[in-house]
């Protein structure tokens, strides 16, 4: 059943490729991402037990990623058939065998319980994003792949630099040689200190970069700014999420070792440079879909902050991390339809969308709102409990900086977001022929419609996988 | 350990330098092939015969000394180039960079906690000091291939420090990552093909269209 997650999606691909029509071989996706959205809904409830060695699992922090994940990844396919649709005379044979190959790999990343598999999954997603971002096939395209594939197979190699240290510092332990998780947690606080210290930063680095903690972001704008609407939502909504999930495992092994409390610090300064990062360069961004990037920065920075405050604020980042996927959804796939309709990312040509794109427009303005943490949205709720934990806490410094940080990112995106949502149109406009319709309107709104009832009441039973995860990361039950 | 497996380390070494020195592209692409196969045939000197050593063995042989080659080769030939003009860093400084980085290698190898069995190896060493040569050539070169090519080198000296824990990496895992690095070499021959059309070459020092404002 479990296999099912990974090899389903695979099958799906292989299907894509076979189909001969660019116009059919779009619903290959839809069919698929429902399957795995259905499989995904019966492991959570019915959850197998761990696999005879222990490679394969989905503990409760899996199931987190897992659903966010699958739902938003079914939004996106669906979203691809009316996308697709008007960009028929591009081939797309690459792209829905690599969304679907990609879909099975984060899956992989999601059920591993061993670190080296986690990592092939991993490195496996990396490289499936790279055609998808060079959908568009032009010079300014091309560049951020290059710059993408480089810095994330470099990040990633650091990545596996550091497990070989981990491994090692079990070596030098004395310890059973493993790279099993609960072998790790288990035997984390007999490991040797100074090769184990070595790995948390190395394995910081490697997956940092892939996460996109500043300053490990650079390719980020460039891949979120050329990449499709629907590809942007995933890499910022989806494989964020696996990247987080590597470095939440590290996270598992850090807390239970003796250096908790210096890795926790680590990750909070990190998560505070993003946020500043953002902030700085978010203002007067005249491309909006950049301007998305630097905001999946600044979010991945606060899920960060929630980790290094630990506590009762790892629920929060959790939480966060799930509101972050959804809304990010919403931001890139609305991005994406203004995008196609005004045929131009740029503020100087993009105005008054509300007239041309009136949906698109309006869900941008209520993501941008909910975003940038505004009531009653998923988000503020997040945003909220991280910071009156950071209070709680008595980290005054960092429960202010994270507030200012907040205000200026939502006074620099709204100088973006406004004006191309209203206003009048532009006198020379360039006529296109994308409007808003039914197929590329509808899923954006599903995603919007979840992150205004995440924001007003939780389910109980997600409530209780939050708990349970946050539980595994050395947090208050 | 054996005196064979130290002689190969040491041509490892060397082949660094030849990689740091050199112009010709081709020459360097034969140059990180010789190192893949060499690493390659370690596993083989180092661990005692099993099915799982001999099957990574002709595994890595084969990619790394065959199949990566072959698709970094066919890139070069498509894009028509043939030497590497004006890097970052210069062959001279590269040269002596990499001398810098392989004896300050030696130097932190021998101050590091290893375990007991690992104590004096050229293991360690090498494995330092092929990832700061590949590091250098990374960020050293202006070509796309040669990026590439410093890549390798990086995953080279990773593998080898990979050698020491050869129990702790299943079988599976060492297929997976090499299945990575293959498909990641494909990939980017591809991505680099299409950079020397849209461009006419395929110096990355001109991919410079998206910056801030």
């Amino acid at each position: 059943m479990m296999w099912a997650l990974v090899l389903l999606p695979l099958l799906g691909a292989a299907l894509s490729w076979l189909v001969p029509d660019n116009r059919r071989r779009v619903w290959v996706l839809p069919v698929f991402s429902l399957a795995q959205l259905g499989v995904s809904a019966a492991l959570l409830v019915h959850t197998p037990p761990p696999s005879p060695a222990g490679w394969i699992w989905l503990d409760p922090l899996g199931k987190l990623v897992l659903m966010a994940n699958s739902v938003l990844f079914t939004i996106c396919s669906l979203y691809a058939v009316g996308y697709l649709s008007y960009r028929l005379k591009r081939p797309n044979r690459i792209l829905c065998a690599s969304l679907l190959v990609c879909l099975s790999a984060t899956s992989l990343v999601v059920i591993s319980q061993h670190l080296g598999l986690l990592w092939i999954a991993l490195e496996a997603t990396t490289l499936t994003m790279a055609p998808l971002i060079y959908f568009n096939h032009n010079a300014r395209s091309i560049e951020a792949t290059w710059k993408y594939l480089l810095i994330c197979s470099v990040g990633i190699a650091i990545a596996l630099l550091g497990l070989f240290f981990l491994a090692y510092s079990t070596i030098v332990a004395k310890q059973e040689v493993s790279l099993l998780l609960p072998t790790l947690i288990r035997d984390a606080a007999a490991l040797h200190p100074g090769w184990r210290h070595a790995a948390f930063i190395f394995l910081l680095v490697g997956f940092g970069s892939k996460m996109g903690l500043a300053p490990l972001h650079t390719w980020k704008p460039d891949a979120y700014g050329e990449a499709p609407g629907l590809v942007g939502a995933l890499l910022a909504g989806g494989l964020v999420n696996c990247a987080l999930l590597a470095l939440l495992r590290v996270y598992q092994v850090a807390v239970a070792s003796t250096e908790g409390a210096l890795f926790q610090q680590v990750l909070l300064t990190m998560g505070l440079v993003s946020m500043a990062f953002a902030a700085v360069f978010m203002a007067r961004q005249s491309d909006f879909k950049r301007m998305l990037a630097y905001s999946s920065v600044e979010h991945v920075g606060i899920i960060a902050v929630a980790l290094g405050l630990g506590k009762g604020a790892l629920f929060a980042g959790l939480l966060h991390m799930i509101n972050n996927s959804l809304t990010k959804g919403v931001l890139f796939l609305s991005c994406g339809n203004i995008h196609r309709a005004f045929n131009s990312k740029s503020t100087q040509f993009v105005r008054g969308a509300l007239r041309r794109t009136p949906w698109s427009a309006a869900l941008f303005l209520a993501a941008f709102l909910a975003i940038t943490g505004s009531p009653p949205f998923a988000p503020f709720v997040s945003e909220f409990l991280i910071v009156s934990s950071a209070f709680g806490q008595g980290n005054h410094w960092t429960g202010a900086l994270f507030l200012l940080f907040l205000a200026l990112i939502f006074i620099g995106m709204a100088s973006t977001v406004l004006p191309v949502v209203l206003g009048e149109l532009p006198p020379d406009l360039e006529r296109t022929r994308y409007r808003d319709a039914v197929p590329t309107v509808v899923p954006p709104l599903l995603l919007m419609g979840l992150v205004l009832v995440l924001g007003l009441w939780i389910p109980s039973p997600l409530q209780d996988l939050l708990h349970e995860a946050a539980q595994l990361l050395g947090g208050e039950a | 350990m054996n005196s064979l497996a130290d002689q190969l380390l040491v041509l490892c070494l060397l082949i660094n330098f030849a990689v740091l020195g050199t112009s010709r592209l081709a020459f360097s692409v034969r140059c990180v092939a010789v190192q893949g196969v060499l690493l390659g045939t370690l596993p083989a000197l180092v661990h005692p015969f099993s099915w799982h050593v001999s099957f990574i063995v002709v595994s890595i042989i084969l990619v790394k000394g065959g199949l990566i080659p072959i698709l970094i080769i066919r890139a070069i030939k498509k894009a028509e180039i043939e030497r590497e003009f004006s890097p970052f860093i210069g062959y001279i400084p590269s040269l002596v960079l990499g001398a810098l980085f392989t004896s300050l290698a030696f130097i932190f190898a021998a101050k590091l906690p290893l375990s007991p069995e690992h104590e004096g190896l050229l293991i360690v060493p090498a494995a330092a000091a092929t990832l700061m040569s590949g590091f250098l050539v990374l960020m050293g070169r202006r070509k796309a291939i040669s990026q590439v090519l410093g890549y390798l080198l990086m995953e080279n000296g990773i593998f080898l420090f990979g050698l020491l824990l050869a129990d702790a990496m299943p079988v599976m895992v060492e297929a997976g990552a090499l299945l990575d690095l293959l498909v990641g070499i494909f990939v980017m021959g591809i991505v680099i093909n299409h950079i020397s059309r849209e461009f006419s070459s395929i110096d990355t020092s001109r991919l410079s269209a998206l910056r801030e404002e």
